[in-house]
């Protein structure tokens, strides 16, 4: 197996690799050695800004900047962004539909020992209720180093949520990313699994669980989940009939809510969610907070099956 | 100040004083009280001391202003309005629907308006971000912005003049319109800011005190600001909420109703007069 890295790893990677070819500033609060964005700063220390402790005095002088033409990546920890900051993202970046760039590290459970405080599963749920706003979800280090550059290309506010934990590399480096495009990595008849993050590679594993039962599953990696890909959700509907979300996440709110209002919408079929199930997250290991919360190959299999019976149903 | 200029200025203030209030009166709802007590330090803003063009409202070198006290909006519109950004009459759109007029500054929807505020504490920081990039891209603009006294009770204010000090943002003038009073009544009652002067010094500030309403105070202290280099410049201006009109002034009920009937017609009778028109 190929080594793991994290995604916070390889998103700092893309912003000194990016810096030559695009115009764009970079501040932390006071996490740079965390979110690693430190590397940029070492690289470029007239680009980069500390703001402190300050996460929503950080998120509003990046709109200020963006107002002048230049583009910024603005990063913390998801917590702090999405939930501390939410107000400042939405009015002062929102609202005015700026070119600010967030980059939200130690997303989700797999924060580990830090516990509930640091733990953010609410950070999808409340970017996606701000009009504009491009939130896009890597599943690993190439689809994250690919997510920063997409996001510079857009015109408009991207939130990008990075992990602490080192992942397996799915993908090859000519892997193509298209933001808002929904990705199949593997057809299957009987149910879907539709996947973000570091349960891309679980998806895959489940769907190997799956095979042996007798199961075929499709699986669909959702990288963008908003604007999400209605397109490649309803046809996994209507080709499937049943459809299994993973995420690490609150089930409310994220890719499980998301790719169930579609369904429900458009080609109504079971959708039954994996995530974190509304409880706030605790210490412990990255595998030991997996297991505790049921973010697994296994769960999700078991999942897969509970859509596929309430089909028959 | 010669007496052509100082008068001058005393005219256009009362004319965007007028369409404070006609416009608040029109949409029914709205902010006079901050509106009016801010509307000198626009005046010589727009007037004197930014440089602007009506006919190009984004020109890249142009000086940027924040109205963080966002709810000033009737204020600033009025004053773009008279400096020539968009019509005058369209003032009396203020909040219909459709208007590009929002209820509190956007924008992206009116010509002018260098960000979109209302939520407080958030205004001075972009214009803090506005004040960084100008320094990191060797632009010689300025940035100004209004922030109130009440909503110098959000933390955020605090960590953006934090902020402006630690990158010494000597670009930056942050005017505090110190009218002592807020919805729920006196500042220093609902939860006393006080003292700015010495708040700000610590904070790193070059601090001036002076009276908004003054033409000529407020013409000193923007050029004090200029000279300042190092530091960030904060201008304590001394107003009075609802000025100019004789029966909002340093009234608390007038900070969030709009004027009726005769109110409207007195009002506008007080202002005309001093506009003399």
């Amino acid at each position: 197996m190929a080594e793991k890295i994290a995604t916070r790893e390889a998103y700092s990677k893309a912003l000194v690799a990016l810096a030559d070819k695009y115009d764009f500033v970079v501040l932390d609060a006071d996490l740079s050695a965390a979110t690693k964005t430190g590397a940029f700063k070492k690289a470029h220390p007239d680009r980069f800004f500390n703001c402190g402790i300050a996460e929503g005095n950080m998120m509003s002088v990046a709109a200020g900047i963006a107002t002048t033409g230049k583009s910024v990546i603005a990063s913390t920890f998801a917590m702090f962004a999405a939930g501390r900051a939410f107000e400042q993202i939405r009015n002062s970046i929102g609202y005015p539909h700026l070119n600010v760039k967030i980059g939200a590290t130690h997303a989700g459970i797999t924060v580990g020992e830090d516990g509930a405080t640091h733990q953010c599963n609410e950070d999808i749920a409340t970017m996606r209720t701000i009009p504009g706003m491009t939130i896009i979800n890597p599943a690993d280090a190439v689809e994250a180093m690919a997510a920063v550059e997409a996001a510079l290309n857009i015109d408009g506010p991207v939130y990008m949520r990075f992990g602490r934990a080192p992942v397996e590399t799915l993908f090859d480096s000519d892997y193509k990313f298209e933001v808002g495009k929904g990705v199949k990595l593997a057809d299957g008849n009987d149910v879907t699994i539709v996947a973000t993050g570091i349960t891309v590679a679980m998806a895959l594993e489940a769907r190997k669980m799956l095979e042996s039962d007798g199961i075929s599953a499709r699986v669909i990696n959702i990288h963008t989940i908003k604007p999400i890909d209605r397109e490649i959700i309803i046809d996994a509907a209507a080709s499937t009939g049943a459809i299994v979300t993973a995420e690490e996440h609150n089930i409310i709110g994220g890719l499980g809510s998301a790719v169930a209002e579609v369904v429900c919408e458009s080609k109504p079929v079971p959708v039954v969610r994996v995530g974190v199930e509304d409880k706030f997250g605790r210490s412990g290991s990255v595998s030991a907070m997996l297991e505790a919360y049921g973010i697994t190959p296994a769960n999700i299999a078991a999942k897969a099956k509970l859509a596929v019976s309430l089909k028959k149903a | 100040m010669n007496k052509i200029k100082l008068d001058e200025l005393k005219s256009i203030s009362s004319k965007i004083r007028i369409g404070i209030v006609e416009s608040i009166a029109a949409a029914g709802s709205g902010h006079p009280g901050g509106s009016l007590s801010c509307a000198d330090i626009l005046t010589y803003l727009y007037f004197e001391e930014m440089n602007v063009k009506p006919e190009d409202p984004k020109w890249d070198a142009r000086d940027r202003f924040v109205l963080s006290k966002g709810h000033a909006a009737p204020a600033l519109y009025s004053t773009l309005a008279n400096r020539g950004f968009f019509p005058v009459s369209d003032l009396i759109t203020l909040r219909k629907i459709d208007s590009y007029l929002q209820g509190h500054p956007d924008m992206k929807g009116t010509p002018g308006v260098d960000m979109s505020t209302g939520s407080l504490g958030l205004g001075i920081s972009a214009a803090c971000g506005m004040a960084l990039a100008g320094k990191i891209s060797g632009k010689d603009y300025r940035v100004y912005t209004v922030v109130g006294d009440g909503e110098s009770e959000e933390g955020q204010v605090w960590e953006a003049a934090m902020f402006a000090s630690h990158y010494k943002l000597d670009n930056l003038c942050v005017i505090v319109d110190l009218n002592g009073l807020q919805i729920d009544g006196p500042v220093t009652e609902v939860m006393n800011p006080m003292p700015h002067d010495k708040k700000l010094e610590g904070f790193g500030f070059n601090v001036i005190t002076i009276d908004g309403h003054d033409f000529e105070q407020i013409e000193a202290a923007f050029a004090e600001a200029r000279k300042c280099k190092g530091k960030p410049t904060a201008i304590i201006a001394k107003t009075v909420k609802g000025k100019g009109v004789s029966f909002m002034e340093d009234q608390v009920g007038w900070h969030g109703q709009a004027p009726k009937g005769e109110q409207t017609e007195q009002a506008l009778a007080e202002l005309s007069a001093n506009a003399n028109i």
